[in-house]
């Protein structure tokens, strides 16, 4: 074959882009390739295919869905902590000329990888799928607005993430940092495949996370059960619908960026391009007109989260609901408005400067309410320390030292020593592990008994929220001080040996999380294997409050039997105190959609057209891009799309209950 | 909760932290230069400010904690308690007035610290003289060393760069290539270095002595070893400094430049005891290569002021000409 | 509030808690698509901010006032302004249930969208013919991505409007293709709508 039959056939790909020389690589895949054919095979032996495919590949329940999203977060956070782990040891090794194990064409692919898939591919999946499952319930509701929409928007989130994970195996990751700016992300300095790969995974994702915000944002504003005006919302919904007015309003920026860029790359324009009128400066602050709003994305539905908790776990109503709203709809606006915080070093005028420093200290004061609200919650309250509860007590702690450190970079003049720096990197994660992953964990051990039917065993729970804590803290007190040295962020290898030594420390704390997370892996299987023991038969195991306990655990794939009527912010709270009666009879048919597969076909098309926009294959994207618009097409020919549960069925259903139920 | 478990870690966190701790140079909390001090105060009053609302939060919250957990019958319970309107005044308005005087603070030393305003003093003690003249430095990030040019003295160097004690120096920064950050922590602030635009930094060394420089903003394969060595001397050190340079004989003219250009990581140290005039301003007009048309020449072009060449052939660009607008 | 308990407590026979019938919560359909056409509205507003950045950065290469035929566009604004006057046409006859000139109005509709589609081809055409292409300078890199982005929904639109004639003409105007044809003429507005945004933002101020 000719180089130009070749190229016409493969585009860019050849057999060099298999990174076969390298041994790390090597032993990764084989493990890899190694465990995904023990899961496969296991899968085939069990003949747990058709399974999978019909209950919950191809499943519009929002509750499976939001499953789905949440293993798919664990998934992407080993792969993410493994590149944690390689840059704390590689950083703990480089000194006085010994290179460590990363060059650092290799290390600078670690730490963007790490960077993007701990954002899009964790923290983001985590708190969708959180909302996903959660929102409804809460609501009252049997489902989201646009059920297939949700299923599809989670296969686009699955395929973006399978395109970023196929880079590793297949050519490389980018090498720019997780922000990707140009001019080093332009073709000129970077030609490799790198780049493209973010590119394609990011904006891939990217259309179901909008999508699922519009979904959430539509679900939210006409699903809720009658009774139940905004007011009445329970605060995770609320945190969740501003959630998703925030995605809604971030994400097209984003969108828009990143096909700029693409052109860039691809086509020859000069957006970001350092020549022909191009401005790189563009790229940064339309890049932070998303990513800032990013950031509280991730941390609004936490709080909402904490905000269950507290009162849950107080067994007392949350304090001051009402300035817990307006704190959220504070943040969520303000949060457009502090961009700029994020490059005061670009040379902006002081007066610019210390506007965008003032703006992003105001949002500390709707942040520090709620603190303050989570406090007085718990004030006057009856704590009961299950493991949901440590790791809000362990939230609480951690993050107001986040957010003081955050907002001590938010001064213009203290930013200019600090920017760029480890210091930065503990205050991000400062607040992204103590607030995002402590809430995220906080959520799982608080609503595994609602989706699963038992609980997590508390042992491998408490093991796990004390090792991330201490471990939290050795990993990145370090860096805070490092940052203090003037160390700056995104080195491979380093002169002066009086660092080393803390990062060792940050390394062993890297290691307890590492433990951390074990554990946590442990929790789940451990409990699976002792469910019996930990099954949870009320449906309400922590006297909960809101109307997601109202349903048995697992809830039925209609929620609910009849729709609830809502008169009280803890509605499920004041039925319990007001001779609240389970309807045993009088079911009616219940209206529900019908599963589809064109989500997960559609997604899987994605994963091939993304591989062939990263290799220049052009007649693959053509092909796939077709593929996806006819299966769309096709798709709208259906309109039998939902069908009638019978009411005996769903007396059935609701019989099984009233037999686990203690006798009233 | 097993409050001693969490005590034994607290206290086993801060014998482990205090250890090293001894031992370390935090440059950015003892720098050498009065802006980087400036910032170092800025750093602690703010920090102090935080602390007034920052530990009564996170001793209520271990308070509140262990006071009402449930195995705690002797305390109050009230289960329906949610509001109290003085209380929300209080914590609405606490953090408030923290942020009132934090943003006036931040207002104040944003516009004193700018790093484009000249200075105004060499330190807390000394006011700056009349007729003392900053020095100009001239400073080019490249992939992956930095170029500084001293266009008074004529002459250049790479990877090291030097300057009198208590004389204000005046940087004018840009990049051939990526974005990078010029951040010499013992001195001053950092700020970013960019293609095709210049950024500037006003800032002087009170003590003398060798400080690290180095890059802050990632800029690929050699980001590591991009760095330099800023050495703080005396107005007789910095004299026999620039001697030294003068000696070494070497020229950085544009050829030279075109070479330094090309990528290279480790970079050595070196002088040039004359240099081209024009090179830092043709850098920042992505310029150097011979033929290439200037930025500001484009964009007087895009601004109608000089008349657009209808095709770029070579003739017309080494014409040059700036013609009137017609 | 904890008055309003006790109240609530002593008619506690009174209170639901649940619906007996079947609860029918409103469409969600419209809403829906409305906060999509918003978020892509953000798409244009920031191809249109990039368009204002980057617009006089013309890099010595040609700039508005040597490119832009106004009557050229003028023609195509017409054509969209056109076909989404006849798309209410459509509308209408799908209110009244009268299929067939409803998708008489929709070909109607279609043939001004395509022709709106030609014509901007053809300029695009034109224009890199005279060296005028995206890769000159950020000014027509910003230009073609802000007209070409717009084209690229139209594009979509006649397509959804070709799959949804298909639609009508087999399936007849059921609740689920009025929905679709609603909300395709959300769609169709925006698109005019941004496309009048266009033409006087980039158009129209770029020549005078």
């Amino acid at each position: 074959m000719t180089a130009d039959s070749t190229s016409l056939l493969f585009g860019k790909l050849t057999l060099e882009a298999i990174p076969y020389h390298e041994p790390i690589l090597v032993v990764t895949f084989i493990a890899v390739a190694l465990g995904g054919l023990a899961v496969l095979g296991a899968l085939t032996y069990f003949r747990l295919w058709g399974y999978l495919w019909k209950e919950w590949f191809t499943s519009i329940d929002h509750k499976k869905i939001g499953i789905m999203y949440i293993i798919f977060a664990i998934v992407m956070l080993l792969r993410g902590f493994a590149d944690a782990l390689m840059m704390r040891f590689q950083q703990a090794i480089a000194f006085n000329g010994n290179e460590g194990y990363f060059p650092p064409h290799h290390y600078d692919q670690i730490f963007t990888a790490h960077g993007v898939i701990m954002i899009f591919f964790v923290a983001m999946p985590f708190v969708t799928g959180l909302m996903n499952f959660v929102v409804p319930l809460q609501i009252g509701a049997r489902d989201v607005s646009f059920p297939f929409l949700n299923n599809f928007s989670f296969w686009m989130t699955v395929a973006g993430g399978i395109i970023v994970m196929i880079s590793l195996f297949v050519g490389e990751f980018a090498k720019t940092g997780w922000l990707a700016y140009p001019p080093l992300s332009d073709i000129a300095y970077s030609p490799d495949v790198g780049v493209d790969y973010y590119i394609w995974g990011l904006q891939i994702a990217g259309i179901g996370t909008l999508l699922s915000g519009v979904n959430l944002i539509a679900t939210i504003l006409k699903m809720r059960a009658p009774g139940m005006s905004m007011m009445k919302m329970p605060v995770f919904t609320w945190t969740a619908f501003c959630t998703n007015i925030l995605i809604v309003a971030a994400f097209p920026v984003l969108t828009a960026v990143l096909a700029m860029l693409t052109l860039d790359r691809y086509v020859g324009t000069h957006f970001f391009t350092n020549t022909d009128g191009g401005s790189a400066m563009l790229y940064v602050n339309l890049i932070w007109i998303w990513g800032h709003p990013e950031v509280y994305i991730l941390v609004l539905p936490v709080f909402g989260i904490f905000s269950e908790i507290v009162s849950t776990f107080s067994a007392k109503r949350l304090f001051g609901y009402t300035s817990m709203v307006y704190a959220t709809c504070v943040i969520t606006i303000l949060s457009y408005i502090v961009w700029l915080h994020h490059f005061f070093t670009m040379g902006s005028g002081a007066s610019v400067n210390s506007f965008f420093g003032i703006t992003t200290m105001i949002i500390s004061i709707p942040t520090g309410a709620k603190m303050f609200n989570w406090l007085f919650t718990m004030y006057h309250g009856r704590i009961k320390y299950e493991v949901p509860m440590l790791w809000t007590i362990g939230f609480m702690v951690t993050f107001v030292i986040g957010g003081m450190t955050g907002v001590l970079l938010a001064v213009p003049p203290a930013d200019f020593v600090l920017h760029n720096s480890l210091f930065l990197i503990a205050h991000f994660h400062n607040v992204i592990i103590g607030g995002v992953v402590f809430g995220v964990f906080a959520g799982i051990n608080f609503w595994f008994p609602k989706a699963f039917g038992f609980k997590l065993n508390a042992f491998w729970g408490k093991m796990s929220f004390w090792f991330w804590l201490i471990g939290f803290y050795f990993a990145f007190m370090p860096l805070y001080v490092l940052g203090l040295m003037g160390v700056t962020r995104r080195m491979s290898q380093f002169d002066d040996p009086s660092l080393q030594i803390w990062f060792i420390i940050a390394a062993f704390g890297a290691f307890l999380i590492l433990l951390g997370i074990g554990s946590f892996i442990i929790q789940i299987a451990y409990s699976i294997w002792k469910r019996e023991e930990l099954r949870d038969e009320t449906g309400d195991p922590w006297n909960g409050r809101t109307l997601e306990w109202s349903t048995s655990s697992p809830p039925p794939a209609y929620n609910f039997a009849f729709t609830p009527v809502v008169h009280e912010i803890d509605q499920w709270w004041f039925m319990k105190n007001n001779g609240y009666r389970r309807p045993l009879s009088g079911f009616i048919p219940i209206h529900m959609p019908k599963n589809t597969g064109t989500g997960v076909i559609i997604g899987a098309l994605s994963v091939v057209f993304g591989f062939a926009m990263v290799w220049h294959i052009w007649w693959m994207a053509i092909a796939s891009f077709v593929a996806i618009a006819v299966v769309t097409i096709r798709h709208t020919f259906n309109y039998n799309r939902d069908f009638y549960i019978p009411a005996e069925e769903v007396a059935a259903v609701e019989a099984r209950r009233t037999q686990m139920l203690p006798a009233e | 909760m097993r409050p001693e478990t969490k005590m034994f870690s607290k206290a086993g966190l801060i014998a482990a932290l205090a250890m090293p701790l001894a031992s370390c140079n935090m440059v950015v909390m003892s720098p050498s230069g009065d802006i980087a001090a400036q910032q170092r105060d800025l750093i602690v009053v703010s920090t102090i400010l935080m602390l007034l609302i920052v530990v009564p939060v996170i001793f209520l919250t271990l308070f509140f904690a262990w006071r009402y957990r449930q195995s705690n019958k002797d305390a109050k319970y009230d289960p329906e308690w949610h509001h109290s309107t003085r209380l929300e005044v209080v914590i609405w308005s606490a953090p408030l007035a923290i942020i009132i005087a934090l943003g006036a603070i931040t207002w104040i030393s944003t516009h004193t610290l700018d790093p484009y305003r000249p200075l105004d003093r060499i330190s807390a003690e000394q006011p700056l003289a009349a007729d003392h003249k900053p020095m100009t430095v001239e400073v080019v990030a490249l992939d992956w060393k930095w170029l500084f040019i001293y266009p008074e003295l004529g002459i250049a160097s790479v990877n090291e760069l030097a300057a009198p004690v208590d004389t204000p120096i005046r940087f004018k920064i840009t990049s051939a290539s990526v974005m990078n950050s010029f951040y010499i922590p013992a001195l001053a602030g950092q700020i970013y270095a960019m293609a095709g635009m210049e950024t500037k930094l006003h800032a002087v060394i009170n003590k003398p002595g060798e400080f690290e420089g180095f890059s802050a903003n990632y800029s690929g394969a050699g980001f590591s070893h991009m760095r330099f060595k800023f050495h703080g001397l005396d107005q007789a050190g910095f004299d026999k400094w620039v001697a030294d340079v003068k000696g070494s004989g070497q020229k950085l003219d544009r050829a030279t430049y075109m070479q330094l250009e090309k990528p290279s990581i480790k970079e050595p140290v070196r002088h040039y005891a004359t240099t081209d005039s024009s090179l830092y301003s043709a850098i920042v007009d992505m310029c150097v290569e011979p033929g290439k048309m200037c930025m500001s020449e484009m964009m007087a072009m895009d601004k109608g002021l000089i008349c657009r060449i209808p095709e770029p052939t070579t003739a017309a660009r080494e014409e040059k000409a700036i013609r009137p607008a017609t | 509030m904890s008055a309003n308990t006790m109240h609530n407590a002593k008619q506690g026979e009174e209170l639901t808690f649940y619906m007996r019938e079947e609860h029918h919560p409103e469409q969600s359909t419209m809403i829906g698509f409305w906060i999509y056409l918003m978020s892509d509205c953000l798409i244009f507003a920031i191809l249109f901010a990039t368009y204002a950045v980057l617009g006089h950065s013309y890099a010595g290469g040609p700039g508005p006032k040597e490119l832009f035929d106004l009557k050229l566009v003028a023609i195509n604004t017409a054509m969209l302004l056109f076909s989404s006057i006849t798309y209410g046409f459509a509308m209408l006859e799908m209110e009244k249930g009268n299929k067939g000139l409803m998708i008489s109005w929709m070909m109607v509709t279609f043939f001004f969208g395509a022709c709106f589609l030609g014509i901007e081809l053809y300029e695009f055409h034109h224009l890199i013919e005279e060296g005028a292409d995206p890769g000159r300078s950020a000014f027509l890199s910003s230009f073609f991505t802000l007209v070409g982005t717009h084209g690229l929904h139209v594009t979509c639109g006649l397509i959804w409007m070709a799959v949804l004639m298909v639609q009508m003409n087999k399936y007849g105007i059921n609740a689920a293709n009025k929905r679709r044809m609603t909300t395709l003429s959300m769609f169709w507005h925006f698109l005019d709508v941004i496309w009048i945004g266009v033409f006087s933002f980039v158009y129209l101020m770029g020549v005078l």
